[in-house]
């Protein structure tokens, strides 16, 4: 243990002198609250710390005291399910309503335990050693930290400890004992090691149609959701939370509103798992630093849900993580950065911003654990471009480390037309390498179809402009037709309220009978044009208005509709071709 | 404790000071700087270390000298003293009483710059408000314990438009006098008519006993305007969490306070971000939009209105584009609308309340109002594109259905967004319902078959032939 004495103070920032060694990036305790902070510069006799909490009252004089450790988290069992702050210190179960600086651990709690190895077993690092159950049912594997592993000496009984308790006994090569809990200690800044990486050829069925088909995400991908205010950033990436088919979610409320928090709160315990059919919330962790609390510390709670999330990967997990929003936490960088009086590069961000989130982005990944088994953490960011401008600085770096981007359009939102992805100003680098996946999932022509509703919407994009010019009636009936299937993909695929009991989440099933429905009326349509049907007839086919709302009024529970759904399709076009035949021979 | 430093000050800069440290004080302590004229200013410790202490003047440094100045010590932050009868009276920017009469005997003294609500102890707003305004009960609305500002500009009926919400405001069911009600009202760098609009207003509509005002005049230091929001809302929260009430804080101009704001940080020479505001000021203006909601277990809740206009109705300028990113929604205000004399001028597609989904529907309003406002939305959207197309091709070269669209766009604007007086929102949901009839039901996808036959096919003459 290290001393250090307050000589200066100004927001965040303090200087120290020591007496004592400290290193850069340790971990320090300062003053009589202990508030938390973090030594980023040395200097001689004296350190510079940033703390993560309000400095309020401190005064020159007071003590920082430091372990030597880098800032770390405890991971263990008992995340599942919970809120902390950015610091990963648990929100729940304070007494007051108001966060006040100086929080602290949150006591144990107990979790049942059963040994997966026995004395004299060797224990690799990343290897299992036991698994804990929690009240909820949930079992989760205490696993060895990755710098970790030796001879098991002794381990417990199964039963029940609290999680904090020596459970396994082992003898490190170099002949020394470490004992371990349900979980350990891990720095934040460093990445947990892995065996290997691994190709990414799953998707993350996130259960969104216009993600799913059009632009999907690997699992072990990355993601980013550029937007403006109030285009559906969050509620895109809590839909995602709900819908999406990873075993656990971290869900990082980065510089967003405390209300957003609460909601997510009350709403997760209340549904299920699409996975396992048990709430939500058990497979969430929440980590929250909300917009009015300490900027420091936001700088730090991205690094601390990623590790966490890292942590799940280790058990042999598939991981999502979804960040809200990467911009908050940018600016944290900025404002930290211009308190050490550093040189601001674009936009007034430090030089290394770009270095920074390509450290981030790089964390996620589908790997061979060290423990041997498969695990991911995809991670999904949103972006909160200022007035909606992608070309700032957070945007345009972050573009080159993604691999899918989801651009909001305000236009759309403003429509109320949700998800408000841009159909043309979006993309995904994933969307070949996941083919084979849809294919073997019940939709060959996944590729197909993707590329035929893309070049549809593209088209839409340019005949629009070229409407507004000469009018829409003097487009040729072929270009008329091709704005009359673009409004569909739209209106009745892409479509899907967030909030509908029904089509919130949306099941690869579904998903592929609905493309195929729209795939289906645009050949037909196509066709029937082709004969000379005129396109506004096509608007007045009744199996339209049921096709437009197919997402609202077709649940997962009856997928046989869409075989009835078909078939009058097929009806109507047929009934068409007929009159329209009839009709030519009375002209004629 | 109160603790004196006379003689102690070595540099002025700007709005800073700069002491010889004579005491042990902490950081962000409040303190009272008394020049040589006698005025007494407000001051905050910034930066301390062994032998100096910097203090950020928060009121005009002018005429202060190095030789006579004295320094007062507070011991603490700076505070405010609270109790119920706060309401009735005025306050200048800073928290002192301004009305002529006694000072507030206070219970309880609170910090002004408040502590961040736990998220864990935060309840999810969903109580509806009804306003009277259909542009915000059908298409945008409040809720009990939302953050929702209004983007205004220069010369918009804004002030009116505040007021009117402020003094119609009620749960349904409710009288707009009932319930444990009060109203905070901010005015930062507002004119003094503007002021005494509000005053007037509140009360005619017999609610200023309700009322705590909180006045910085635009005469009145600019430097002080960063501290009026903060005493007016360290007395919403009072009112709303310890006293039980159900708050609305109206504040406004938020924009006069972004520039005092920037004022000030250039002043202390920081480093300048997009067109010269602060980089913190999105923290900064968290630090208040957040402190609104409700608390579990709390009778009382904290709604804030704040008012801003929009430097030269550019909706992407920092200021409301930060908002914007802060607050749980906007109504924005159209100077087109405002010209066409529509009242209440609001621009529907941009305006925004996100929680409106959660006070809405089955349980809280009516089963088809999301559906309803839903189809609006997209209806007016599409009217305005086709406003866009008429514009260039004329109206002869529209399809059909465009023409239909171009017909509702206006009759929206006319009869659904202008109002002559308040609408309950059976009424403006009626409205909504008459306005779609104009429409071919084709066209109505967000509204299931049941919602058309139930609401819209009686109302018009939907023809199925009406597309062509
Ligand atoms: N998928 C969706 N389905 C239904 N409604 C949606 C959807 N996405 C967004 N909305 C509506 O839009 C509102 C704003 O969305 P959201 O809060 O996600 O915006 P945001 O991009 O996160 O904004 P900010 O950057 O300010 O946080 C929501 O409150 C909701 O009413
Ligand atoms: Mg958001």
């Amino acid at each position: 243990m290290s001393r250090a004495s307050i000589r200066s103070i100004s927001g965040p920032v303090l200087h120290a002198t020591v007496s004592g060694p400290f290193r850069l990036r340790e971990a320090v305790e300062v003053g009589p609250q202990a508030l938390l902070g973090e030594v980023v510069r040395l200097h001689d006799d004296e350190i510079v710390v940033q703390v993560y909490e309000d400095t309020t009252g401190l005064r020159p004089g007071a003590e920082v005291v430091g372990h030597g450790l880098p800032l770390a988290i405890r991971l263990g069992p008992g995340l599942l399910g919970n809120i902390f702050d950015g610091l990963l210190r648990p929100l729940s179960g304070a007494d007051s309503a108001f966060v006040a600086p100086g929080m602290h651990r949150a006591a144990p709690s107990t979790f049942a335990f059963e040994p997966r190895v026995a004395a004299r077993d060797t224990l690799a690092p990343g290897a299992v050693y036991g698994i804990v159950t929690a009240a909820s049912g949930r079992a989760q594997r205490c696993i060895c930290p990755p710098d970790v592993g030796g001879e098991v000496v002794a381990v417990a009984l199964a039963g029940d400890y609290r999680e904090d308790a020596t459970i396994c006994t082992l003898r490190l090569p170099d002949g020394r004992t470490h004992e371990l809990a349900m979980g350990h200690h891990w720095p934040v800044r460093t990445p947990r090691p892995v065996r290997r990486r691994l190709p990414s050829i799953v998707p993350l069925v996130t259960g969104q149609r216009i993600i799913d088909c059009l632009f999907p995400v690997a699992q072990g991908g990355r993601a980013a959701v550029p937007g403006g205010f109030g285009t559906g950033k969050t509620v895109l990436l809590e839909a995602l939370a709900k819908g999406c088919n990873a075993d656990v979610i971290v869900y990082l409320g980065c510089g967003e509103r405390g209300n957003e928090m609460a909601g997510v709160l009350e709403e997760f315990p209340q549904l299920t798992d699409p996975k396992t059919g048990r709430p939500l919330m058990e497979r969430t962790v929440i980590v929250a630093n909300t917009s009015n609390m300490p900027v420091a510390a936001r700088e730090a709670s991205i690094y601390c849900a990623i590790t966490v999330a890292e942590y799940f990967r280790d058990q042999g997990q598939d991981v999502a993580l979804m960040a809200d929003s990467t911009s908050r936490w940018a600016e944290a960088l900025r404002e930290v950065s211009g308190r050490f009086g550093e040189l601001p590069g674009e936009g007034g961000y430090p030089a290394y911003l770009s270095s920074r989130l390509a450290d981030f982005y790089e964390r996620a990944a589908i790997v061979e654990t060290l423990g041997g088994d498969h695990g991911s953490v995809t991670v999904i960011g949103a972006i909160s471009p200022p007035s909606g401008d992608l070309s700032e600085p957070v945007t345009s770096h972050t573009k080159r480390y993604v691999k899918a981007f989801w651009t909001l359009d305000a236009k759309r939102a403003q429509a109320r037309f949700y998800p408000a992805v841009h159909p043309l100003q979006s993309y995904s680098e994933d969307a070949r390498d996941l083919a084979p996946w849809w294919a073997a999932n019940g939709n060959g022509d996944w590729l197909k179809l993707r590329r035929r509703f893309l070049t549809l919407l593209d088209d839409q994009a340019h005949l629009e402009r070229m409407a507004r010019i000469i009018g829409k009636d003097a487009l040729p009936l072929r270009q008329q037709l091709t704005l009359l299937c673009a409004d569909l993909v739209n209106d009745a695929f892409l479509r899907q309220s967030a909030f509908s009991p029904v089509d919130r989440v949306c099941s690869p099933r579904r998903q592929a009978l609905m493309m195929r429905l729209v795939g289906r009326f645009v050949d037909l349509a196509e066709a029937a044009v082709a004969a000379g049907v005129h396109p506004d007839r096509l608007g007045e086919l009744p199996s339209l208005r049921p096709l437009q709302r197919m997402g609202e009024d077709i649940p997962d529970a009856e997928l046989a509709r869409f075989a009835a759904l078909e078939a009058n399709l097929d009806r109507d076009f047929a009934e068409l071709m007929r009159s329209h035949g009839a009709g030519d021979a009375t002209h004629r | 404790m109160r603790l004196t430093a006379e003689g102690a000050a070595t540099r002025i800069e700007g709005p800073l000071l700069f002491l010889r440290r004579t005491l042990d004080v902490g950081l962000n302590d409040a303190v009272q700087v008394v020049g040589g004229d006698g005025r007494t200013r407000l001051g905050r410790i910034a930066a301390i270390d062994e032998s100096f202490m910097t203090i950020e003047v928060l009121e005009s440094t002018s005429g202060l000298a190095l030789s006579d100045t004295v320094v007062r010590f507070f011991g603490e932050p700076l505070t405010f003293g609270l109790a119920p009868s706060i309401l009735g009276r005025v306050f200048n920017g800073v928290g002192r009483v301004i009305d002529g009469g006694p000072p507030v005997a206070a219970r309880q003294t609170q910090r002004i710059e408040g502590l961040p609500i736990n998220p864990v102890q935060r309840a999810a707003p969903r109580d509806f408000i009804e306003t009277g305004v259909t542009a915000l009960d059908l298409m945008n609305s409040l809720v009990r314990g939302q953050k929702l500002p209004i983007f205004s500009g220069g010369g918009l009926p804004h002030d009116r438009l505040a007021v009117e919400i402020a003094t119609h405001a009620r749960l349904r069911h409710e009288s707009a006098t009932g319930g444990d009600f009060a109203i905070v009202f901010a005015g930062i760098g507002v004119p003094y008519d503007s002021a005494e609009f509000f005053r007037r207003s509140l009360e005619q509509f017999g609610a200023l006993e309700r009322t705590a005002l909180f006045l910085n005049l635009a005469s009145d230091s600019s430097t002080q305007r960063l501290l009026t929001p903060r005493f007016a809302l360290t007395a919403a929260e009072y009112l709303a969490f310890v006293e039980g009430k159900h708050v609305l804080a109206i504040l406004t101009d938020m924009t006069n306070y972004a520039e005092a704001l920037r004022e000030v940080s250039s002043s202390k020479g920081e480093i300048p971000s997009r067109k010269g505001f602060p980089g913190y000021m999105y923290s900064d203006l968290a630090s208040l939009f957040e402190r609104a909601g409700c608390i579990r277990g709390v009778k009382g809740t904290l709604t804030q209105l704040s008012i801003l206009t929009m430097p030269a109705d550019d909706i992407g300028h920092p200021i409301p584009d930060l908002t914007g990113y802060i607050t749980e929604g906007q109504i924005v205000l159209s100077r087109d609308l405002d010209r066409r004399a529509v009242y209440p001028p609001i621009d529907v597609l941009p305006s925004l309340s996100r929680l409106m989904k959660d006070g809405i529907g089955e349980r809280y309003t009516h089963a088809d109002h999301p559906a309803l406002s839903s189809q609006l939305y997209a209806a007016y959207a599409r009217s305005v594109q086709a406003r866009v197309l008429a514009s260039v091709v004329g109206e002869e070269g529209l399809a059909a259905t465009d023409r239909q669209y171009l017909a509702f766009g206006t009759a929206f604007e006319n009869d659904l967004v202008s109002q002559p007086e308040a609408r309950t929102l059976e009424q403006s949901m009626e409205a909504g319902w008459r306005l779609l009839a104009g429409l071919p039901a084709a066209e109505l996808t967000r509204l299931s078959d049941a919602q058309i036959a139930a609401h819209v096919a009686p109302r018009g003459a939907v023809r199925a032939d009406a597309k062509r």
